[in-house]
């Protein structure tokens, strides 16, 4: 059972699986709840752009990655805000996918990095280094302190952005601030979980939480649980399978969801017979 | 119904003040050279059809319009950003209801522009259940939003815009989509809020059923058409030019009725088969 353990590398990767987890379950309720996946499923494909770029240029790659996919993402908002007879989805379509083919160009010139290139999208767990390790532990802290302090505006823009406003919420700083965030999110995530699946691991755990609870607090706390520990699961059982660590997670973070579908399906029948029984 | 009297007018500038004011969204304007004044302690209901800029002179108090000509005054100054000037309830329909969030977590939001806790302090919550208390809600507090009833749900966002006890109160539609008695509640509650000193702003498109419940009444349709109590505004001039379309006004024992006319096709048609008729007897 703990034979695993014994390897510093298997210990990194579950340290780091349930991080990723956790975090990508934490940012994963607003970008769930404003209806932001496809976004997501996005910038993770443009960052693989920055990421090789940074590369190439033996740029730092969380800093090149980073600022490439916060800066695809404001340069989405403003040709969404600017064109309006595009639709967002033409526009991320467009964006993302122009900065994911500038990557895949270059590999393909360079051809020397093929192996870095499929962790990218694929993921590969267990050959996380310390400093990536490092790098999503910071980011985990990142994003918890932002949530933590800007917690009720955060809850109200995304309900409502334009009454948030009214109301005196800094809306714009926010969406800045959550896009950065999000940004940061997706490139410690891309090693791990996989440009391809870094989508699942956003949006899963919180569209699972959303199944079992009504209750904003509840949905935060649920994803975020969730999130981690289908990480840690994950790369648990992908050891002793032998699969792809992140295809695993997913897999893992699927049935949570199963479950939870099965759970709420069950949960309307009952109130259903129950509701029968009370009018006889 | 029976409604408290109005509160008087007081104060010396007034609580906002539109001075000839053209605005809307992108070059598009959606009211032009509006000049009104609206005075603490005021309940005054905007009416016109849809696509008149009845929520567009709400925005506009709340500082989220282009402005092009003219200035839009609130307690006597220009409006700065991030300062929330009024309670705001949106109309129903623009609200997400599968969003997963309890009555008290929406009204818990009227407070969402200050401190930096995830959670609401003692005195918030306080003041949030005396506020659902007063407005009938407090047993609904832990229950999801979509499982309320069209007047409760209306009942959260107004308690969302008064937990602040804000001097000024914006609502769009307030009484759009509910049933006859919902909506009379809705009126009286909004009569007694003003009754207490909130000055009250609403929009609506229902003539006999809203607006002439209100002590004063202004009369949009891109421009102000007119304004003042119903007795004096609703002539069949002035709604014919608001609502673009014939109308009646019947008064009946103190009662203003304003009723549409038969559609000008079916006069039209009238008028023709009577004309055909005249030739048969020729």
């Amino acid at each position: 059972m703990l034979e695993p353990f014994a390897y510093d590398f298997f210990v990194r990767g579950f340290v780091v699986a349930g991080l990723v987890g956790a975090l990508c379950g934490l940012m994963g309720v607003y970008v769930v709840l404003r209806r932001m996946s496809y976004i997501g499923h996005g910038l993770s494909h443009a960052m693989l752009g920055g990421a090789v770029v940074s590369y190439v240029m033996a740029f730092n790659f969380y800093l090149g990655a980073g600022l490439w996919g916060f800066l695809s993402a404001l340069l989405i908002n403003t040709t969404v805000q600017r064109r309006r007879m595009l639709g967002a989805d033409a526009v991320i379509g467009v964006i993302t996918t122009a900065s994911f083919a500038v990557g895949v160009a270059i590999i393909s010139r360079y051809r020397t990095f093929t192996r870095n290139f499929e962790a990218a999208l694929l993921g590969e767990i267990l050959g996380i280094q310390p400093q990536d390790l490092l790098a999503v532990a910071v980011m985990t802290v990142l994003a918890a302190v932002f949530v933590f302090f800007c917690y009720r505006r955060l809850l109200f823009v995304t309900f409502d952005p334009e009454v948030a406003g009214y109301y005196g919420v800094p809306v714009q700083w926010l969406d800045s601030l959550f896009a950065l965030a999000l940004a940061g999110t997706i490139v410690v995530s891309m090693q791990v979980i996989g440009v391809t699946m870094l989508v699942a691991a956003l949006v899963i755990p919180a569209a699972t939480a959303r199944l079992l609870t009504d209750s904003f607090h509840r949905l935060v706390l649920l994803s975020v649980g969730i999130g981690a520990l289908s990480g840690v699961a994950g790369v648990y059982i992908s050891y002793y399978l032998d699969i792809s660590s992140g295809a695993n997670v997913v897999l893992v973070t699927t049935g949570a969801f199963a479950l939870a579908y099965a759970w709420s399906a069950l949960r309307h029948r009952l109130a259903a017979i129950q509701g029968l029984r009370a009018l006889d | 119904m029976l409604h408290p009297f109005p509160h008087e007018p007081r104060g010396e500038t007034p609580l906002v003040e539109f001075r000839g004011v053209t605005c809307g969204y992108g070059g598009t304007t959606a009211l032009v050279d509006v000049s009104v004044s609206i005075w603490e302690g005021e309940f005054v209901g905007l009416l016109g059809p849809s696509g008149a800029g009845k929520t567009t002179f709400l925005r506009a108090i709340l500082g989220a319009v282009e402005i092009y000509r003219g200035q839009v005054l609130v307690e006597g100054r220009p409006h700065h950003r991030g300062r929330a000037p009024a309670g705001y309830v949106p109309q129903v329909e623009t609200v997400d209801w599968n969003f997963p969030v309890t009555v008290e977590q929406v009204v818990l939001m009227g407070f969402a522009g200050r401190g930096w806790l995830p959670w609401a302090g003692r005195e918030e919550r306080e003041r949030a259940r005396a506020v659902m208390e007063r407005l009938g809600i407090a047993h609904l507090a832990g229950r999801h939003i979509r499982a309320l009833s069209g007047g409760q749900q209306q009942r959260a966002f107004l308690a969302r815009a008064l937990v602040s006890s804000p001097r000024l109160l914006l609502l769009d539609e307030p009484t759009a989509g509910v049933d006859i008695k919902t909506r009379d509640d809705i009126l009286h509650l909004l009569h007694e809020l003003n009754h207490d000193g909130t000055t009250i702003v609403l929009t609506t498109h229902e003539i006999n059923a809203v607006a002439a419940h209100l002590p004063r009444v202004i009369c949009i349709n891109q421009r102000v058409v007119a304004d003042g109590p119903p007795a004096q505004v609703f002539t069949p001039e002035v709604m014919s030019r608001t609502y673009g379309a014939p109308m009646t006004v019947v008064h009946h024992e103190g009662l203003v009725l304003v009723a549409e006319r038969p559609h000008r096709y079916y006069e039209e048609h009238l008028a023709r088969s009577r004309a055909r008729e005249g030739d048969g007897d020729a």
